[in-house]
């Protein structure tokens, strides 16, 4: 087998074994947590009376593993089963959920990554002079302010004084493409400022790392424009590190964006699984939480993938 | 005001003219826009309800593990959500009269112990099913099953037993309850086809509005029922409800004319918030209020010296301007205010007073080791820092707190009713023997002071059969004295309902029994 094969396929392994010993934590943690399902259902409003029933409803009264095992079982058949607390199917409310997400971050990504990419060479075109002190500055003044601000900042200005925008980015079928669109405006700008600094910073340092080599010496010195040396020698030399990052931002696009989901009232994965972790829903905390660690082990495996074809040495072995 | 203007006005409250034209030319007369809006809104509710339109409200109190099962109802969003698509025998007016709904009349023997329920005739559910009293008593038995996990358990237990009797339901009492009827108007007590024993989470019922979309945690859609019996409430084509659980985001939505009313506005932001154009803030003094609950039978609180010390040693004043921003009102130590019948309003009101509260601790012979108080921010809203004000105030008195802060995840289950002293809330019941026997009778589900005061319960119980206004009175405010001088709440405040509305909706009106008004903003309301 080809050497690049074979570490693609122990890598995978090695994220199907994670994604099991996710799954695992993920319920003992659910276990740890004060209280039950029911209890969390019940609220103040409990009485023994009322929780006993429940829980012998909900079947709570099995041991925890055989919980566990019952829900893995169902798993791996594709049935993801019912949420405890509302008797919900977990797949169909998760598949909307989880598309809304995907949406989002979709656009954040489609915007941020270019952008940072390119930022990220125009400073280093620029370096030092006032260019890249300014991108410099605004993306790293943006990073330091918390989601939330930034949320209620556009929120006021664009939304409620402006009326450009909605502050309420809930998106259904009933909207068109257009729609949607624009009612994801706002978090779209929140996130891609978010991401976009750490991306772009990424790209300047790597960049520079590679343009101290000698062969950009000699690039130079065939009189190349300084552009052409960046883009075209410097660039794809850099591209491993680069995409590391980006797979992380992309991974937290679709896992960390809590706070913007919840302040936009975005009908995303965040807001969901919060709801029911604070509930011990703990069929639906599993799901969720396999899919972030799916998201996660899949985008690293990418960002590998790509550093290792990117990397000369492993495509030409001796 | 010209005749022009008069007319404008009338036509513009009926939806035939410009809202904005008439503001513009009302300006041009030198009228004030708050004015303007103020002629406005009152000369829609003149007008009348118009048929018609879309609303939207924003709510926080929602979350994607919610289900429209009234059993299992406890957010604030399903509340809302039953009260526009469902509907009880009773419901409870403003000024807390019964308001018959599926019931049409209301029988008792006279010992209060048999009750006769009328069903109206000629309601449909929403899926074309008519109401029958079997409907009826299937819903009330399914609240009150031995085996039920429902929020209205605790009231429904009384109940000896219950049968059709022609078009009638008759529920027979263990022991008599003249308040029966108004315990009827929970919003649990929704009734359901065949009282939801076949799909309880279906959402069928026969309210004004149909749910026509149902995403737990995001949104909700009603549509106005076509064969609803009652044309006089139930005004808009279409109710949206829009979860939105951050508050800023939820005062945003309001002001950016996104949704037309919101609930639970923090009070710090209110009176800023009313200052927006185009909309305005509306509180209402209810019956919900904010404590702090002391175990009587836990060692230091098992004496009652210790706890007046602290009963004295709270600056309700403080509270009240501080944590509520003054949308409240001051507490008595009894659970109790004036938005109740009956209410005693010549009880003494207690004041902060440093020297009575240092007397008594020094006469409980506590051993001036830290008292320790257990708050979260999920308490109530603002509970931390309603513990660090007390804290202070116990201080000058001599008294030593100590805070302890917990954990909002878990409160309900880990520190309250179990920790002897802690935060926490209530919202008020429409009635107060339900009141009492839900939390300071010996017997009941929820007695988180644990007051076992057999003089107490035997009032509450002679109240609750009485018949006689005046007689029952007297007994609620033997009961009150109780509770304030011998038991273990501490009640500084009774919170306001602080919600936003948008001037373009009229039929808003004050409702003191829970919030958005009583749940029936959506169906009370209409566009102006």
């Amino acid at each position: 087998m080809h050497p690049i094969l074979k570490l693609i396929a122990q890598r995978l392994a090695l994220s199907i074994l994670l994604l099991f010993a996710a799954s695992a934590l993920i319920f003992v943690g659910t276990q740890i947590l004060p209280g039950d399902v029911a209890q969390s259902i019940l609220g103040q409003s409990a009485t023994e009376q009322s929780l006993a029933n429940l829980r012998e409803e909900l079947g709570l009264n099995e041991p925890a593993l055989t919980r566990y095992f019952s829900w893995l079982g169902g798993v791996m058949h594709g049935d993801l089963g019912t949420a405890l607390t509302n008797g919900a199917d977990i797949a169909t409310s998760l598949g909307s959920r989880l598309s809304n997400t995907m949406f989002l971050a979709f656009w954040a990504a489609f915007i941020s990554v270019p952008l940072a990419i390119f930022l990220g060479l125009l400073s280093v075109r620029y370096r030092d002079r006032w260019p890249d002190k300014l991108i410099s500055a605004v993306t790293l003044t943006s990073i330091s302010i918390p989601e939330f601000l930034i949320s209620y900042i556009l929120m006021y200005f664009v939304s409620v004084k402006l009326g450009w925008f909605s502050s309420v980015a809930m998106i259904n079928d009933s909207m068109s493409f257009g729609e949607k669109l624009s009612a994801i405006a706002l978090p779209v700008i929140v996130l891609t400022l978010v991401v976009l600094a750490q991306m772009m910073r990424m790209t300047r340092a790597a960049i520079l790392n590679v343009m101290q080599s000698a062969y950009i010496e000699t690039a130079e010195l065939k009189g190349l424009s300084s552009f052409n040396v960046i883009a075209k020698h410097a660039f794809p030399n850099a591209i491993s590190p680069i995409v590391n990052v980006v797979m992380l931002n992309l991974a937290y696009l679709v896992v960390g964006v809590v706070v913007v989901e919840v302040v936009f009232v975005y009908p995303g994965m965040g807001q969901y699984l919060v709801d029911h972790v604070s509930k011990r829903d703990v069929p639906v905390v599993q799901a969720c939480g396999l899919i972030f660690a799916a998201v996660y082990i899949g985008l690293n495996l990418v960002a590998d993938v790509v550093s290792i074809l990117a990397n000369p040495k492993l495509r030409h072995p001796k | 005001m010209n005749d022009e203007l008069k007319y404008l006005l009338a036509r513009t409250a009926q939806g035939k003219y410009n809202r904005r034209a008439f503001l513009g030319k009302a300006g041009a007369l030198g009228i004030t826009a708050v004015a303007a809006n103020t002629m406005l809104s009152s000369a829609a509710h003149a007008a009348g309800p118009v048929r018609g339109g879309t609303l939207s409200i924003g709510l926080g109190g929602g979350e994607s593990t919610n289900s429209l099962d009234p059993a299992a109802a406890t957010s604030q969003v399903i509340f809302n959500i039953l009260r526009q698509s469902g509907e009880n025998l009773v419901n409870v007016s403003p000024s807390g009269e019964i308001d018959f709904r599926l019931a049409e009349s209301i029988e008792s023997t006279a010992d209060a112990k048999t009750w006769s329920f009328k069903i109206r005739k000629g309601v449909e559910f929403h899926n074309g099913k008519t109401l029958t009293p079997e409907d009826v008593l299937a819903t009330l038995e399914r609240h009150s099953n031995e085996e039920s996990k429902s929020g209205a358990l605790g009231i429904m237990q009384g109940i000896e037993s219950m049968r059709v009797d022609g078009d009638s339901v008759e529920v027979t009492l263990t022991t008599p309850n003249a308040d029966l009827p108004f315990l009827m108007a929970d919003y649990h007590l929704v009734i359901q086809p065949n009282g939801g024993m076949d799909d309880p989470t279906a959402g069928i019922f026969t309210g004004p509005y149909a749910i026509t979309v149902n995403e737990p945690g995001v949104r909700y859609v009603g549509e106005r029922f076509a064969n609803y019996w009652d044309d006089s409430i139930g005004h808009f084509d279409t109710v949206e409800t829009l979860v939105i659980n951050d508050a800023t985001a939820r005062s945003a939505a309001l002001q950016s004319g996104q949704v037309q009313m919101i609930n639970q506005v923090d009070p710090n932001v209110a009176g800023l918030l009313d200052r927006s154009p185009g909309l305005s803030v509306r509180n209402v003094s209810g019956r919900g209020h904010y404590v702090f609950i002391m175990h009587c039978d836990t060692a230091p609180f098992d004496n009652n010296d210790l706890r007046l010390a602290l009963k004295y040693a709270i600056n309700r004043e403080e509270m009240v301007e501080k944590i509520l921003s003054g949308y409240g009102s001051i507490g008595n130590d009894i659970p109790i205010n004036a938005a109740y019948p009956l209410f005693d309003d010549t009880i003494a009101q207690r004041t902060y007073d440093p020297e009575k509260a240092a007397f008594h601790y020094k006469k409980s012979g506590h051993d001036g080791s830290p008292i320790i108080l257990r708050t979260a921010d999920g308490a109530f809203p603002g509970a931390v820092d309603a513990a660090a004000l007390f804290q202070q105030s116990a201080a000058a008195a001599g008294i030593p707190l100590e805070i302890k802060r917990e954990p909002n995840d878990g409160y309900w289950s880990e520190v309250w009713n179990k920790q002897p002293f802690c935060a926490s809330y209530w919202s008020g019941r429409p009635v107060q023997d339900q009141m009492y026997s839900t939390a300071y009778t010996t017997g009941a589900d929820w007695n988180d002071t644990r007051f076992f005061n057999d003089t107490f319960d035997g009032i509450v119980l002679e109240a609750r059969s009485e018949l006689d206004l005046v007689k029952r009175k007297a007994l609620y405010s033997e009961a009150a004295m109780l509770v304030r001088d011998e038991g273990g709440v501490i009640c500084p405040m009774f919170n306001d309902f602080v919600e936003g509305v948008r001037d373009d909706i009229a039929g808003w009106e004050a409702d003191p029994n829970l919030e958005m008004m009583n749940g029936f903003a959506a169906v009370k309301c209409w566009k102006a």
